[in-house]
């Protein structure tokens, strides 16, 4: 099954092609072999197929990479089709990622897809877990280790632990638990190791969200991900007419539009009068002291309830304990864990050293990769040119770090407040902390105006941010075992 | 002279005190008599007195201290000993001034700056005149009679890491940006830096002048090193670099040493240096009394290089002393040891440790005691007064390899291009091998591809090429399966080992000896360890005259295949570490042995006489033999061999040996090979090795990058049209084609194309075919 997948998928998105003419050709050869057909409608359950197709199209840069990275991995995921809405970001992203994954490092490349399968799991992602199923078993893995954690040699069993503080609850990490890993025995980690090892997690983490909040489908060689019945009418599922991708198309995305409307000039209206009176009235030290704490409770009663569980088609579980241990908000009554204050320990100065002593090069790569992401910018917003966004950003990305209890000393968080509506902080929290409930019609519920490579690009913002939470918190921990 | 008679009022020792929180900078006044220390939680001036830190006042009150008072950056005046400046991480600049008369000691708030203030610094002699450095990418500079600011300037970048007015030039300033740029500005010219350099890759983190050569600047930065810049010139100038272990995040000049400066780190490492710019390999001090990072160095008076104060993340606030400084040199061994290509071995050391007697006299090579005198390489430094390193002198030897000896690596290239490793039948290429070892005088090696050969050989005829390579004679021992005589030969070895230890251990060997011929159950047996055991070396007879009765008896056995086992026994270097050992009888007697756990390892004597009989062995029964041979080469440094076996025996062994042991001998031989330019020999090793992990090696960098012919830019990879020129590149000049494999060219006239039709065209013309009236040449 998998024989024929590869190919056929190597058809279908090889970069310049259109897979659609490509599928067809396949279903109409009709030589007793039985074709596989992708199940979802393009990469995304979200973003109409055709705008993530004419992207790759029209933009020579984006083409030239997702060429590149083609040539690299023999195959081009989905998650790399929708990041092509923001070339810059993703060459960095791939590259970033191909160091991780194939590049001299400590780990060896068994260790580093199971690692990679771990992190997923922990989100339900299945989609990622997938994908690296069959990477690990390509590059020689163990597939009794797919079975579960407990068939997975003791050393990676150990990682268990961390891979869950990190991927829920990152401000609980303390030195104790690097030394526990650290300890000399048999099955213990090197630093070198451990730190590529929490790269991994970190990644895969972040990028579970990604999966999640972008809601990618899976790619046709996995499981779950193409199907053997004939195309008929009948095959199209639910979704690929709900997001666009059926002819229902038009009708639907008229009526949200005339809907709300003017979201947008509101929003540019509250930046600009941010930018004004930024000046005149100076909030006192209380007042901002008191403003991230609001932030910080108000973002625990930002509860993601909808729950619509999808089944996992491969029982994810397997690969991680402990499943009720899940986010839970840090500022909670009862146990106090003090902020992190970016001042004294922040990714420029001192997260980026330690990475960089540890695992030679991954630092730089990492730091252009979290640049990129911060900086990206277009200038515009919706239809509008020319528009400043640094400081929606910058809300953004604070407001996710405050959630992890991280705090900047020199930001208003007042701010956030006034930029990011409940629906968006909605979605945010979600994708943050429990992604795996994310639904469409969250991620349609927030800036309807926008289009979707912007919801992509804040999706890009979600996942550095987080990532760089976790990489903060771990980093510390390390430091303070180093001390 | 008031400057002189200031200095000598400072005294005191090394000395600490706790702070109650993480120190983030520290400042000390002009007088050196009190020191600010500032941090998150801490803003505290505490007094140097001579025997300790005396806490004069917290400048921290309020019942809740606002983020005013997390401060990022402390600076006290140098000209008027009231006022304090702090950069808070919340964006204020705030001025302290010491002599109000409430508890409150705030004079001014600067809340400009939108993002976390990272540096302030006063004019060093104008009274009113503070500058700021902000992560927002602004500095702007205050005058202390106004209540805002004079003057901004952009710096065009994000985040401004340090600003530091010039000690010489009145109006210039220096600030270093996360970015890796440093831009020189005028105070009187905010629109525009006078000049701008990239010092650094990524952040430099803080920068100093010097405070008496007007044009010199220091810089650290997060990649590690400190350079230090002479602005005096036109163009900015790396004058010295000092490459340090961790990145640099506070750098000072050292008062009254022209040539030094502190510096100190802020992750990892907790140390601070002193370094000498101009012997940048090792520090000249180093201060080692911080459990964390140190956060703030400042030397405690400006004209005194012999206090230096530092506070930490650790919560402790340090006065070091100079001469309680560790002295790194002191410690450093200044020898040096170099292998050359060809074996040669070159190795300084100082003077001194030469002309001690050598005892340890190597032989076969030529030792140059006080410097070869055909090699004459000596590097008089002329002795500089104001370089206080220990000046140390030198000897240089040469150690020649002689011609052939075992330290030249001769054999191991003709080996490595004669040896065959694959296409042809086993049999042929072990036999192939055993002659190219024997002709480079390796009769050890030579002898170990024939035994396999023996071992290995399909069983069709086994005893007829046994026994024709066992004994020339064709008179055969007693035992009749050829079998039993690889078994008991490669038993010598094992044997040998034995015995080596008999020697020094009489007593309790020849207990040994005893019991095994006490425990042996047939007679054949016991003749064959005994041969084995006694009849090899025959010098070791001389050495065991004390029990000659237990000998001789077992001296008259026969023993037929005696002349090939003395060739299996010539190991020229296994004895030595043996002889060493007399304490460790037998189980351990050889580290061979106990490095390679091997089922030979547990084969007892009896157990050997029971499995040997079987007249044919499977080849598979040598396994553990030859495994044992192979990890014994390689132990020896002949990974050479262990690797050609192990390529030539395949399938045979493979499995016998642990994937990672294997790809650990690939590596090696690879390794050397590529370092003896053996190009072909590493790629075939490479191509013909089983493990995974080192034939993936041939499939790295695998990119051809090609220049467009035409416009000589470099190619894009897609397809054969060059898309800034728009024609095709690398067109055959034959058939006017694009060539998409063999491309042959003239390195005269850079005219070319496909390998066959410029073959094909120059044997009708001597000209090139392009017409350009070149006259090719195909060779």
């Amino acid at each position: 099954m998998l024989d024929f997948a590869v190919p056929i998928n190597a058809g279908l998105t090889i970069p310049r092609s259109n897979p659609r003419t490509g599928e067809g050709n396949m279903g109409s050869w009709d030589v007793g072999v039985r074709i596989p057909r992708p199940l979802g409608n393009g990469p995304s359950r979200f973003i109409p197929e055709k705008e993530i197709l004419l992207v790759s199209k029209l933009d020579e840069r984006t083409q030239s990479i997702f060429e590149d990275a083609f040539a690299v991995l023999g195959r081009l995921d989905n998650i790399s089709l929708v990041i092509g809405f923001h070339p810059q970001y993703l060459e960095s992203f791939l590259r970033t990622q191909h160091y991780l994954l194939q590049m001299d490092g400590p780990l060896s490349l068994h260790y580093r897809h199971y690692i990679g399968i771990m992190a997923a799991a922990r989100h339900q992602c299945t989609y990622l877990v997938n994908l690296h199923v069959n990477d690990f078993l390509q590059v020689g893995g163990d597939p009794k280790w797919l079975n579960g954690l407990e068939e997975a040699p003791q050393k990676l069993q150990a990682l268990g632990e961390l891979n869950k503080i990190l991927a829920h609850r990152p401000w609980l990490l303390t030195k104790e638990h690097i030394k526990s890993l650290l300890k000399t025995e048999e099955h213990s980690w090197s630093l070198a190791e451990l730190i590529h090892a929490v790269m991994l997690l970190t990644h895969y983490h972040s990028l579970a969200s990604f999966t999640f909040g972008c809601g990618i489908t899976p790619d046709i060689h996995t499981d779950g991900g193409h199907t053997f019945r004939p195309p008929s009418l009948s095959g199209y599922c639910v979704c690929d007419i709900a997001n666009g991708n059926g002819s229902l198309e038009e009708m639907m995305g008229n009526q949200q539009v005339s809907e709300s409307s003017g979201e947008v000039e509101v929003l540019m209206e509250r930046m600009k009068q941010l930018q004004e009176c930024r000046d005149e009235e100076e909030a006192s030290q209380e007042e901002m002291a008191t403003r991230f704490e609001r932030e910080k409770t108000e973002s625990m009663q930002v509860v993601t309830s909808e729950d619509e569980e999808c089944v996992p088609s491969r029982d994810v579980s397997r690969h991680f304990e402990d499943p009720s241990y899940g986010y839970k908000d840090f500022s909670r009554r009862g146990e106090h864990v003090p902020t992190l204050r970016v001042q004294d320990y922040s990714w420029e100065d001192h997260g980026f050293s330690l990475v960089n002593r540890l695992y030679p090069d991954f630092g730089q790569l990492l730091d252009e990769k979290f640049q990129i992401a911060f900086h990206l910018t277009y200038n515009t917003m919706a239809t509008h040119q020319d528009v400043d966004t640094s400081m929606l950003r910058r809300a953004i990305w604070n407001y996710i770090h405050c959630m992890f209890g991280i705090r900047y000393d020199d930001y208003d968080y007042g701010e956030i407040n006034q930029l990011l509506d409940r629906s968006f902080k909605v979605y945010i929290k979600t994708v943050v902390c429990s992604p795996e409930k994310i639904t469409k019609r969250m991620y349609e519920s927030f800036w309807r105006q926008f289009q979707h490579s912007e919801k992509v690009h804040v999706n890009l913002l979600l996942m550095e941010a987080r990532m760089q939470a976790e990489l903060l918190y771990a980093l510390r921990a390390i430091t303070r075992y180093m001390t | 002279m008031e400057k002189m008679t200031k200095v000598s009022t400072i005294n005191g020792r090394t000395m600490f005190c706790h702070l109650d929180a993480p120190a983030n900078a520290i400042s000390v006044c002009r007088d050196a008599t009190q020191v600010v220390v500032a941090g998150r939680n801490i803003f505290k001036i505490y007094g140097l007195e001579e025997d300790g830190f005396v806490e004069r006042l917290n400048l921290r009150v309020g019942r809740k201290p606002s983020l005013n008072f997390s401060c990022a950056d402390v600076m006290w005046h140098q000209m008027e000993e009231n006022l304090l400046a702090t950069a808070a991480t919340n964006g204020a600049v705030v001025t302290w001034n010491l002599a109000r008369p409430c508890r409150n000691k705030q004079e001014q708030l600067f809340t400009e700056h939108k993002r976390t203030v990272n540096k302030v610094c006063f004019h060093p002699t104008e009274v009113h005149m503070l500058l700021s450095g902000s992560q927002d990418g602004f500095m702007k500079c205050f005058d202390l009679r106004k209540k805002e600011s004079v003057s901004t300037f952009s710096g065009q970048s994000e985040s401004v890491r340090d600003v530091q007015f010039s000690m010489k030039d009145y109006f210039t300033f220096a600030a270093s940006f996360e970015n890796g740029n440093v831009q020189l500005w005028d105070i009187r010219r905010p629109d525009r830096y006078e000049r701008m350099f990239t010092a650094h890759t990524g952040p430099v983190f803080c920068c100093d002048w010097h405070p008496e050569d007007r044009g010199w600047l220091a810089t650290g930065g997060r990649d590690k090193m400190v350079k230090v810049w002479d602005m005096s010139t036109n163009r900015v100038k790396e004058i010295y670099c000092v490459q340090t272990i961790a990145s640099v995040a506070r750098v000072k000049w050292r008062p009254e040493r022209r040539y030094h400066l502190a510096t100190c780190s802020m992750m990892v490492d907790h140390n601070i240096y002193v370094w000498d710019v101009r012997r940048p390999f090792i520090p000249f001090a180093t201060f080692e009394e911080h459990k964390d990072v140190t956060t703030g160095i400042v030397w405690r008076h400006q004209h005194d290089p012999y206090y230096l104060l530092s506070g930490s993340k650790d919560s402790t606030l340090y006065q070091h002393m100079f001469k309680d400084a560790s002295r790194p040199v002191d410690r450093a061994n200044p020898e040096g040891l170099c292998f050359g290509l060809f074996g040669d071995l070159a190795f300084a050391a100082k003077e001194s440790l030469m002309t001690a007697p050598s005892s340890v006299g190597e032989v076969g090579r030529k030792t140059y005691p006080g410097g070869d005198r055909r090699y004459p390489i000596f590097f008089f430094k002329k002795p500089d007064v104001t370089e206080q390193f220990a000046q140390v002198s030198s000897a240089l030897s040469v150690f020649e390899s002689e011609a052939g000896s075992a330290v030249g690596m001769d054999w191991f290239i003709k080996t490595a291009q004669s040896y065959l490793l694959s296409g042809k039948p086993f049999g042929e290429l072990c036999e192939h091998n055993a002659q190219v070892a024997k002709r480079l005088n390796r009769p050890q090696e030579s002898t170990t591809w024939t035994m396999l050969r023996i071992m290995f050989s399909e069983p069709a005829n086994p005893s007829m090429s046994a026994n024709h390579n066992l004994n020339k004679s064709g008179n055969l021992p007693l035992v009749n399966s050829f079998g039993m005589k690889e078994m008991s030969a490669a038993l010598n070895e094992r044997n040998k080992e034995n015995r080596q230890d008999n020697i020094h251990n009489l007593d309790s060997n020849h207990n040994n000896n005893d019991d095994n011929e006490e425990t042996e159950g047939s007679e054949g047996q016991a003749e064959y360890l005994f041969g084995d055991a006694e009849l090899d070396d025959d010098d070791l007879y001389s050495m065991e005259h004390e029990n000659p009765a237990a000998e001789e008896t077992e001296y008259l056995l026969p023993q037929e295949a005696f002349p090939i086992r003395h060739e299996i026994m010539d190991h020229p270097s296994a004895p030595e570490p043996l002889q060493e050992k007399p304490e460790s009888p037998h189980v351990s007697g050889s580290e061979a042995e106990s490095m390679c756990l091997t089922p030979m390892e547990s084969f007892s004597l009896i157990s050997v006489s029971q499995l040997l009989f079987s007249p044919h062995l499977p080849p598979k029964f040598f396994c553990p033999i030859v495994k044992e041979m192979l990890c014994y080469y390689a132990e020896q440094g002949d990974v050479q061999t262990a690797v050609s076996v192990l390529i030539v025996l395949g399938e045979r062994i493979r499995k016998e040996i642990d994937e990672l042991t294997q790809e650990h001998w690939y590596m090696s031989y690879i390794d050397l090979l590529q370092r003896f330019e053996l190009w072909n020999v590493s790629n075939e090793v490479i191509k013909l090795s089983t493990c995974g992990a080192i034939t993936c090696l041939n499939q790295a960098s695998t990119t051809l990058h090609i220049n467009c012919s035409n416009c000589k830019r470099p190619m894009s990879n897609k397809g054969w049209i060059c898309d800034r020129c728009h024609q095709c590149a690398s067109v055959c000049a034959v058939c006017h084609h694009v060539v998409k494999g063999l491309f042959v060219w003239c390195q005269g006239c850079s005219h070319g194309g496909h390998l066959e039709h410029v073959k094909d065209w120059l044997k009708q013309s001597d000209h090139c075919p392009a017409g350009c009236g070149h006259l090719c040449e195909y060779t």
